[in-house]
């Protein structure tokens, strides 16, 4: 029989279901987000509460039993918001107890596959990200960026700004998922911003600094002067630059 | 700020620099410790061009006035060009400012010979110190070695730059004795060899003294220019970039398919297509040598002086050597089983890995990212299924041949029609 687990979607709350998994020697398991709701008549369900000694003790257990990286492999697929991401993780985690010995490259299994394919492409968006993020200086000194990134990729993005803009004021929002994460010289924190004006958070243009065209305007004629025309490769620059970036890259606008 | 003015030298000046293909801001370790500005590390490209070229540096020569005069450079002296050049701080104000923006990796600056090799140099260095000393500048910097300059400013230029290269141009001697008479080969090799031994015996002074400074961290490398003559063959240009990986350590070779830019009779005539198909072969043997454990002489040899254009140069190699094949999957060494055509760098390290827990099928094979379809006429793995017929390595290439959808295939030359 199937037993859907219902959880708040969190990792915690992920780790927590992986507790009770045990805790009740469950077989099949579904998981589901959100709130707990009884429908089908044959299933019976169960509400996990995310609870702090519980998936300590998971995450203890996955401590001794996978490297630093092989956790926050798990960390970054459940991140990624993919549907099938937090079923993998579990799948996982119940093959790493199960299993004798360290499995983080057993990829003939389909569990560690899937979290390998999950995180390889939460990787490349990251990555993405670092190269395709344009700050927009702003009259107040601040460097402003948005994106819309296909996943969650903002929390991976905390690192690599603050060590490379480490004297500059910079904020980053991701448009889909409605937060950004702010600079301010010193830590980076997570912010959310109402922007009811009317003006949209994409829209910065009366607030820029008195420099920021002219280095748009020198930006954009760089990138034209560098192009060879007659190598011309349309379809190798859309595999790099995918069109849907195109809308925050300066060069491309 | 004058814009107008600003604007036409950079189109002139990155217009010039961008027949220089190096393109990486990779293999540099520097750190942001100072609460500067950037760090280099792993590389990234932030754009690409229409021709599908990384950008991840602002290229640009610092001016294009020069008094060489090489056949198959647009900045030579005869050519009736604009002319233009950037003040060093000009320079440091656009690396900054497309840095703050994200715009960029760093800088890669070349220039013209305007007066003399130590003057220019000398004028290059400025700028990287300039860049790193007054504005705690810790992107990567790329810097031209001028072939002549003293080993001074040679020294001085590895302090701040990440990478230094000389470009060799022509594969050959005798190429270069053709195109550019007014260049003496030794002059680019000398600067090669003292950045060779300075960043050897640094390496050595760092791993005792931590706080010894970094000297051109991300090593050297060097441009050479394929297809300008018809004397140098892909043996030649590969057994001369082979030497040059190991006699003095680069840490790549950049091939650039010659883009006719000039009317000259030594060169190809204006409308020829530029080489790009044999470029991209040039740079997958590179790859087989540098990462692939393949020697030189496999690639390309006396009986085989050119590399094929429809097919890789590792397919090719498997094709000529069909007694090594088939491969099992489950007990190969890495170094084999990274010779099998469809089966990248990655993809074999998965399968080295994976295979200690499970015997591979094709299934898990497939999963792993293996063009199985390629490299199913080489492999045996923990199936019945495996190719059974004893097909010459003619025969396969036909088959693959049909398979693909190469973007290359529209080129190819001699296809036969039937009616």
């Amino acid at each position: 029989m199937t037993t859907t687990l219902v959880y708040d979607g969190t990792f915690e709350g992920l780790l927590t279901a992986v507790f009770e998994v045990y805790e009740h020697r469950l077989e099949y398991v579904k998981l589901v987000k959100g709130e707990c709701r009884n429908t089908a008549l044959f299933d019976s369900s169960m509400e996990i509460l995310t609870d702090e000694p519980r998936y300590s003790r998971v995450l203890k257990g996955l401590q001794k039993k996978l490297s630093a990286s092989g956790m926050q492999r798990l960390y970054v697929a459940h991140l990624s918001g993919i549907d099938d991401a937090d079923p993998a993780v579990l799948g996982y985690i119940r093959y790493v107890f199960d299993a004798p010995l360290n499995i983080e490259e057993d990829y003939g299994n389909r569990y560690v596959m899937r979290v390998s394919e999950i995180v390889k492409m939460m990787r490349r968006e990251k990555h993405r990200m670092e190269a395709f993020i344009r700050f927009q200086k702003l009259q107040d000194g601040l460097f402003y960026s948005v994106i819309e990134p296909d996943f969650n990729v903002l929390p991976m993005l905390i690192r690599h700004f603050k060590n490379r803009y480490a004297d500059q004021k910079w904020m980053i929002y991701d448009l889909k998922r409605k937060y950004g994460i702010y600079y301010d010289l010193h830590q980076v924190e997570y912010m959310e911003m109402d922007f009811s004006d009317g003006q949209g958070a994409a829209n910065v243009v009366s607030s820029f600094n008195e420099d920021e065209d002219a280095y748009q305007h020198l930006w954009k004629n760089y990138f034209k002067s560098v192009n060879i025309a007659s190598r011309k490769n349309t379809k190798l620059h859309i595999r790099h630059i995918p069109k849907r970036y195109w809308k925050h890259l300066t060069e491309k606008i | 700020m004058n814009l107008e003015r600003i604007t036409e030298k950079l189109n002139i000046l990155a217009d010039a620099a961008k027949y220089d293909v190096s393109c990486a801001s990779s293999g540099s370790k520097r750190k942001n410790e100072n609460k500067g500005l950037g760090n280099a590390s792993n590389g990234i490209c932030h754009s690409y061009t229409e021709d599908g070229r990384c950008v991840s540096l602002l290229k640009i020569l610092l001016t294009n006035h020069c008094i060489f005069d090489c056949a198959y450079c647009v900045s030579r002296k005869s050519n009736d060009i604009k002319r233009a050049a950037f003040t060093v701080q000009e320079v440091v104000d656009l690396t900054i400012n497309f840095y703050r923006r994200n715009y960029i990796e760093g800088l890669f600056l070349s220039s013209g010979i305007f007066k003399d090799a130590d003057t220019t140099m000398e004028r290059l260095v400025q700028v990287a110190k300039k860049l790193r000393t007054e504005h705690k500048f810790n992107g990567y910097i790329h810097l031209k070695s001028i072939p002549g300059a003293s080993d001074e400013l040679m020294r001085e230029a590895g302090l701040y730059a990440d990478r230094l290269s000389v470009n060799l141009e022509m594969p050959t001697e005798e190429g270069l004795k053709l195109l550019a008479p007014d260049k003496d080969r030794k002059d680019m090799i000398q600067p090669m060899g003292f950045l060779r031994n300075e960043i050897i015996q640094r390496a050595e002074e760092k791993k005792l003294f931590k706080k010894a400074p970094m000297f051109a961290p991300a090593g050297q490398s060097t441009q050479v220019i394929v297809g300008a003559t018809a004397i140098e063959d892909d043996r030649a240009i590969l057994y001369s970039a082979n030497h040059f990986y190991q006699a003095f350590k680069l840490k790549r070779v950049y091939y650039s398919g010659y883009v006719p830019v000039l009317a000259d009779n030594r060169l190809p005539a204006l409308n020829t297509a530029v080489p790009m198909v044999r470029e991209n072969r040039l740079y997958q043997a590179d790859w087989l040598m540098r990462f692939y454990g393949f020697r030189v002489n496999e690639i390309v040899n006396n009986d085989q002086p050119h590399l094929d254009l429809d097919i890789d140069p590792k397919l090719s190699w498997a094709l000529r050597n069909m007694q090594v094949f088939p491969v099992d999957i489950n007990k190969a060494d890495l170094q084999l089983i990274l010779r099998v055509p469809g089966i990248g760098m990655l993809s074999a390290q998965k399968i080295v890995s994976a295979r200690k827990f499970n015997k591979l099928n094709w299934d898990h094979i497939k999963k792993l990212g293996v063009a199985v379809n390629r490299a199913r006429y080489f492999i045996t793995c923990n199936s019945n299924a495996y190719e059974r017929r004893d097909l010459t390595g003619t025969r396969i290439k036909q088959f693959i041949l049909a398979e693909s959808q190469s973007k290359y295939l529209k080129n190819k030359p001699d296809q036969l029609s039937l009616f």
